[in-house]
C-alpha cells in the first residue's frame, strides 16, 4: 500500500532530476537539508533515523544527492524522506519533507475499528507483516 | 534578434557579449594591477571554454573539458582573487553550477584520528558542489616523511571526485612553485588530472607602487608627497627581507602605517583637525617601519625573537 505522506507523494515518485530541482528550490531559500530513513511506515511513526546530521551550509544540491545515494545504498528497501529546516526566527520548523525512496514492495496497513461508548467509534492502525 | 546566425554557426562574438565574460574580464583587467602573464592565461581559458561550449551546442564533443587547475605563485600574488573571479567566470561560462568559492586548507581537510578524515573531506566537497574548491597550499596534504598521514586518505577522495564528478565542482590547488612541483611529482594523479596551470609572479616595485596607492583610495587615504617617496623606499627594501608576501605585506604596511597616523593625530594634534589632515598618511608614519632600521628576522643585526612576528610588529 502506497505510503501517502509530506509533499509529492499522490504524484509518480520523483526522478532524481525532480529530487534535485525540489532541493536547489529549498537551498535557495536558506533552509538546511536533512535526509532520514525508517522501515516502519506506521503514520504514527514521526520519528525516522537520521541519515547524518542536517546539512546546513550546501550551496548546490548534489550535495544532498551525494548523500542520498549513499543512504540509499545502505537502505534501498527503507523509506526515504528529505527535510527542508528554515532556521528563521518565527518559523523554526521543517517548511518541506518529501519521500524520496520507497520499498520494492510497500507492506499493508490495516485499520481496525473498534465501538466504544455506544456508538462511538476508534481507529487503529497496524501494519501488516 | 534578427541577425540570428544561420543554423549550424555561432556566433562566437555574441556568445562572449552575451555570457558576460567581457565585463568579468575587465573587471579582472580593472581591479588587479600588474600579472599580465595571468591575466593572459585567464583570457586563453575563457577562450578555449567559449570555443568549446560552442563546439559542444554544435555536436563536436560531448565530453566536459578537465577545468581543474593548478595555481601556483608566490604568497600575496593574488591567487585568492583570481581563484574567485575564475569561479565567476566558469559560471558565466555554465561550467559550474552556482560559482561560489570554497577556500580551504589541509586542516579543513584532514582529520586528526583514524576515520576522522573521509567525513572532513566529503563534507568540504559536499560544499564544494557546484562551485570552486580551492585548496592553499596543497601540498601540505602530502607528508613524504609520514607513510601513515591521513592527508593521503583525503587525497585519495579528491582525487576520485575529481575524476568521477567533473560536471560538479572545479578543484584549484594552489601554493609556492617549488613545493607545488615535488607535489605533483610523488602524486602523478594529481598531474594528470589537472588541465590548467597558471604561474603567478611576483609583483615589480612599480606594480606594488600601484598596489598601495589604490588600496588607500579605497579606504579614503593618500599618501603626502613625501611618504609617496619613503613607500617606494620601504618597498625597495622590504621586497629583499625575509617573510615579503607581496600585495599582502604591502597592505599589512599600510594598516600599521595607519595606526601610527591615528595615533599622531590623537596623541599631537591640537585643536581640530579637518578631513585632509584625517586622509592623509604622512612620510613619518611610514618611516617608523622596522624596515628601514635594517630589517626583521633574519638579518645579520636583527635578533631572532622577531622572527614569526614580521606581520605583527610595529
Amino acid at each position: 500500500m502506497r505510503i501517502t505522506q509530506g509533499c509529492f507523494s499522490f504524484l509518480p515518485d520523483l526522478t532524481d532530476e525532480q529530487i534535485s530541482a525540489q532541493l536547489d528550490y529549498c537551498l535557495g531559500r536558506d533552509w538546511a537539508l536533512g535526509i532520514e530513513y525508517t522501515y516502519d511506515p506506521h503514520p504514527r511513526n514521526t520519528y525516522w533515523e537520521m541519515w547524518g546530521p542536517p546539512m546546513f551550509d550546501l550551496r548546490d544540491a548534489k550535495g544532498v544527492m551525494i548523500e542520498l545515494a549513499a543512504c540509499r545504498a545502505a537502505h534501498p528497501e527503507a523509506y526515504i524522506r528529505i527535510n527542508a529546516f528554515e532556521s528563521a526566527r518565527g518559523f523554526e520548523t521543517v517548511m518541506m519533507s518529501f519521500i524520496v525512496n520507497r520499498p520494492a514492495a510497500e507492506p499493508r496497513i490495516d485499520m481496525t475499528r473498534t465501538e466504544v461508548d455506544g456508538r462511538s467509534l476508534r481507529y487503529t492502525h497496524t501494519v501488516a507483516a | 534578434m534578427n541577425d540570428a546566425p544561420p543554423a549550424g554557426t555561432i556566433d562566437l562574438r555574441a556568445e562572449y557579449e552575451r555570457s558576460g565574460i567581457r565585463e568579468m574580464l575587465d573587471e579582472l583587467d580593472r581591479e588587479l594591477v600588474g600579472l599580465v602573464p595571468v591575466k593572459r592565461r585567464v583570457r586563453e581559458t575563457a577562450a578555449l571554454l567559449l570555443v568549446d561550449r560552442a563546439r559542444h551546442a554544435l555536436g563536436l564533443v560531448n565530453e566536459t573539458p578537465t577545468l581543474h587547475m593548478s595555481f601556483t605563485g608566490n604568497p600575496g600574488t593574488g591567487k585568492t582573487t583570481v581563484a574567485r573571479k575564475m569561479a565567476g567566470l566558469l559560471h558565466r561560462l555554465g561550467y559550474v553550477r552556482k560559482g561560489h568559492l570554497v577556500s580551504v586548507t589541509r586542516d579543513d581537510l584532514v582529520g586528526q584520528y583514524i576515520g576522522h578524515t573521509a567525513p572532513r573531506t566529503k563534507e568540504v566537497l559536499k560544499r564544494a558542489m557546484g562551485g570552486v574548491l580551492f585548496i592553499d597550499e596543497a601540498y601540505y596534504l602530502h607528508r613524504p616523511d609520514n607513510e601513515r598521514d591521513y592527508g593521503q586518505e583525503a587525497i585519495e577522495i579528491l582525487l576520485q571526485v575529481m575524476e568521477n564528478n567533473r560536471d560538479d565542482l572545479v578543484v584549484i590547488l594552489a601554493g609556492y612553485a617549488d613545493r607545488m612541483e615535488r607535489f605533483f611529482q610523488s602524486n602523478p594523479g594529481f598531474r594528470s588530472r589537472i588541465a590548467h596551470h597558471i604561474a603567478f609572479p611576483d609583483y615589480t616595485e612599480e606594480e606594488l607602487n600601484r598596489i598601495a596607492v589604490l588600496a588607500l583610495q579605497k579606504l579614503g587615504y593618500r599618501l603626502s608627497p613625501a611618504a609617496e617617496d619613503v613607500m617606494e623606499r620601504y618597498i625597495a627594501l622590504r621586497r629583499n627581507q625575509p617573510h615579503f608576501a607581496n600585495a599582502r605585506s604591502v597592505r599589512n604596511a599600510l594598516d600599521r602605517a595607519r595606526l601610527r597616523q591615528a595615533d599622531r593625530l590623537f596623541t599631537r594634534s591640537a585643536g581640530p583637525v579637518n578631513a585632509a589632515a584625517l586622509s592623509t598618511i604622512e612620510a613619518e608614519d611610514l618611516a617608523a617601519s622596522r624596515v628601514f632600521e635594517g630589517g626583521l628576522g633574519i638579518g645579520p643585526a636583527s635578533p631572532a625573537v622577531s622572527r614569526h612576528s614580521e606581520e605583527l610588529s610595529p
